[in-house]
C-alpha cells in the first residue's frame, strides 16, 4: 500500500505519511497558495502546479530529498493573426491535471483553457499538442460551470499502449488519439446532457465531462462521472450507457477505478445544480463491484449530520492495491479507508479547500 | 533612464528588485529586466506579452493604457511600478 499521500488545497500543499498509529500531516508546502494539481512519481520526484491569483499559472518540482524548484510553466504559442475569432484565450489559466505514461520521462497536463501538454523530460519543458488545440470544434468547447473557460480534466493513457489516448473536457466530451496525439476525434456516443437544449442533448461535444477513469488492468473499462449522470464504456469511450443504479445521487464530480477489477468503481454523489451539497447532509461514498448495476452507500466513519462538503474531480483517488482510497471536500475534510471504502477514518476535518488527491507513485 | 519598482508580494516566488534600465516604450523596460530574470516574466505578463489579468502596472502614478502591447512611451526618469490587482481571499 501507498504510504504518502498529496493533498493540493486552496491554501497549498500538504503531505500525509503513514506513521505509527495512523496517517497524520508530515509536511506543508506553498503554504498560502492554491495548488490545482499533483503527481507524485515513483522514483520520488513531485510535480506541484499552482494557480496564483495575480501571477498566473505555476509550476514547480521537488527531486526525492531536495528543495521544491520552479520550472517553466506550459505556455501557449503566439496566437496567429487569423485567430481572432477564437473564443478562448491563447494563455495558461490554470493546470488541472497531471498523468504519466509512455517513454520515460513523458508527462501530460490538462489545462484551462483546453490546451493538453506533453513532456518528454520529466516537466523541463512542455510543447502544445497543437492537433487537438487546433480541432474546428474547439472554438465550440465551453466554459467549466462557474468559469469562463473550458478544461481538460482527465487524460487516460492505455499502460499497455501509450499511443491511445483519451482526454475528457468540461464541457466537450471524449477525445480520442489512436497515435500519441498526432491526430484526435470526438468520439463518445451514448452520453447526454439534460441541460442543453433537446436537438443538442445527445451531441457528443456537448458533454460535461467531469471525469474520466479507467481501469488500469483493463483500460477498455472507463468509468465517468458527467454533469447529469454516470456513464460506463467498455469499448474505451466509443460508447456509453448510463449507469442508473448510482445512489443517493446521480451528479458527483469524482469517480475512481479499481486498478484491476474493471467492475468496481467509487464515486462520491450530491445534490445537483440547483443546491451542490452533500444529499442530506450526510457525506457518503457510493461502490459498485458490477459494472453499475447496484450499489452500496459507504458510510461508516464519514459525517452523517450537517456536512455540506462537495468532493471536486481530482479529490478522490484509489491507490494500486484497490483497498486504500482518500478524498477531500471543498469543506477541509480528509479520509481514508483501508478496506476498499467499507469503513473511512477522519484524518484532518478542517484542512483548505482541497482540489486534487494523489498517491504517491500514482 | 527610467526606475521599475515591483510589488514585494513576488517576493514569496522569487528575486524581485528594483532597477533602472533604458527603454523608449514600457514594453522596451520591462524587457531588459526580464532579460536579466527570465522566470520573472510568466508573473507579470501572460503567454501572449499581455499584462496579466490581475497585475496593474502604473508609469508616473497613472495606470497603465497599453496593457497588451505595453506600448505606453517613456521619458527619462519616469517611474514604472508594477504590483499586484487586488483579488482573492
Amino acid at each position: 500500500m501507498s504510504d504518502r499521500i498529496y493533498v493540493g488545497t486552496r491554501k497549498g500543499l500538504f503531505e500525509i505519511a503513514r506513521r505509527k498509529g495512523g496517517w497524520d500531516i508530515a509536511a506543508v508546502s506553498f503554504l498560502g497558495d492554491p495548488v490545482s494539481a499533483v503527481l507524485a512519481e515513483p522514483d520520488g520526484t513531485a510535480l506541484a502546479a499552482l494557480d496564483l491569483g495575480h501571477f498566473g499559472a505555476k509550476l514547480w518540482r521537488r527531486e526525492r530529498g531536495g528543495e521544491w524548484r520552479e520550472m517553466t510553466a506550459p505556455a501557449f504559442p503566439p496566437k496567429p493573426e487569423d485567430t481572432d475569432d477564437d473564443p478562448h484565450p491563447w494563455s495558461l489559466g490554470k493546470i488541472w491535471i497531471f498523468e504519466r505514461g509512455g517513454p520515460e520521462g513523458r508527462l501530460w497536463a490538462g489545462t484551462m483553457p483546453g490546451g493538453l501538454f506533453r513532456s518528454d523530460d520529466g516537466g523541463e519543458s512542455w510543447t502544445l499538442n497543437d492537433a487537438l488545440w487546433r480541432m474546428p470544434e474547439r472554438r465550440r468547447w465551453m466554459g467549466v460551470a462557474g468559469g469562463e473557460q473550458p478544461g481538460i480534466s482527465s487524460v487516460l493513457i492505455d499502460p499497455q499502449n501509450s499511443d491511445d489516448i483519451r482526454v475528457g473536457v468540461s464541457t466537450a466530451g471524449v477525445w480520442a488519439s489512436t497515435d500519441a496525439g498526432a491526430s484526435w476525434r470526438i468520439i463518445n456516443e451514448g452520453m447526454y446532457n439534460e441541460y442543453m437544449p433537446p436537438e443538442q442533448r445527445g451531441d457528443p461535444l456537448f458533454q460535461d465531462i467531469h471525469r474520466l477513469a479507467a481501469c488500469p488492468a483493463r483500460p477498455e473499462t472507463i468509468w465517468c462521472q458527467h454533469h447529469n449522470g454516470v456513464f460506463r464504456s467498455e469499448d474505451r469511450g466509443h460508447s456509453w450507457r448510463e449507469v442508473t443504479a448510482i445512489r443517493p445521487a446521480k451528479f458527483g464530480f469524482a469517480v475512481a477505478a479499481h486498478p484491476r477489477d474493471p467492475q468496481t468503481a467509487w464515486f462520491v454523489p450530491a445534490i445537483k445544480d440547483e443546491r451542490r451539497v452533500a444529499v442530506d447532509a450526510k457525506i457518503v461514498v457510493a461502490r459498485t463491484r458490477d459494472g453499475g448495476e447496484s450499489f452500496e452507500v459507504l458510510s461508516r466513519g464519514l459525517p452523517q449530520r450537517h456536512a455540506y462538503d462537495l468532493v471536486w474531480r481530482h479529490a478522490l483517488a484509489v491507490d494500486a492495491t484497490g483497498e486504500l482510497l482518500a478524498f477531500g471536500s471543498t469543506t477541509g475534510g480528509f479520509w481514508i479507508s483501508e478496506d476498499g471504502g467499507d469503513s473511512w477514518t477522519t484524518i484532518e476535518a478542517r484542512l483548505p479547500p482541497i482540489a486534487a488527491v494523489r498517491f504517491a507513485g500514482a | 533612464m527610467c526606475r521599475v519598482s515591483f510589488t514585494s508580494a513576488l517576493a514569496r516566488f522569487l528575486e524581485a528588485p528594483s532597477a533602472t534600465v533604458a527603454g523608449a516604450t514600457v514594453a522596451e523596460a520591462l524587457a531588459e529586466i526580464f532579460a536579466q530574470r527570465p522566470a520573472l516574466r510568466g508573473y507579470v505578463l501572460d503567454d501572449q506579452g499581455a499584462v496579466r489579468r490581475h497585475v496593474a502596472v502604473y508609469v508616473n502614478g497613472q495606470p497603465l493604457r497599453d496593457r497588451v502591447r505595453l506600448s505606453d512611451p517613456l521619458a527619462p526618469d519616469d517611474e514604472i511600478y508594477v504590483f499586484q490587482a487586488l483579488t482573492g481571499g
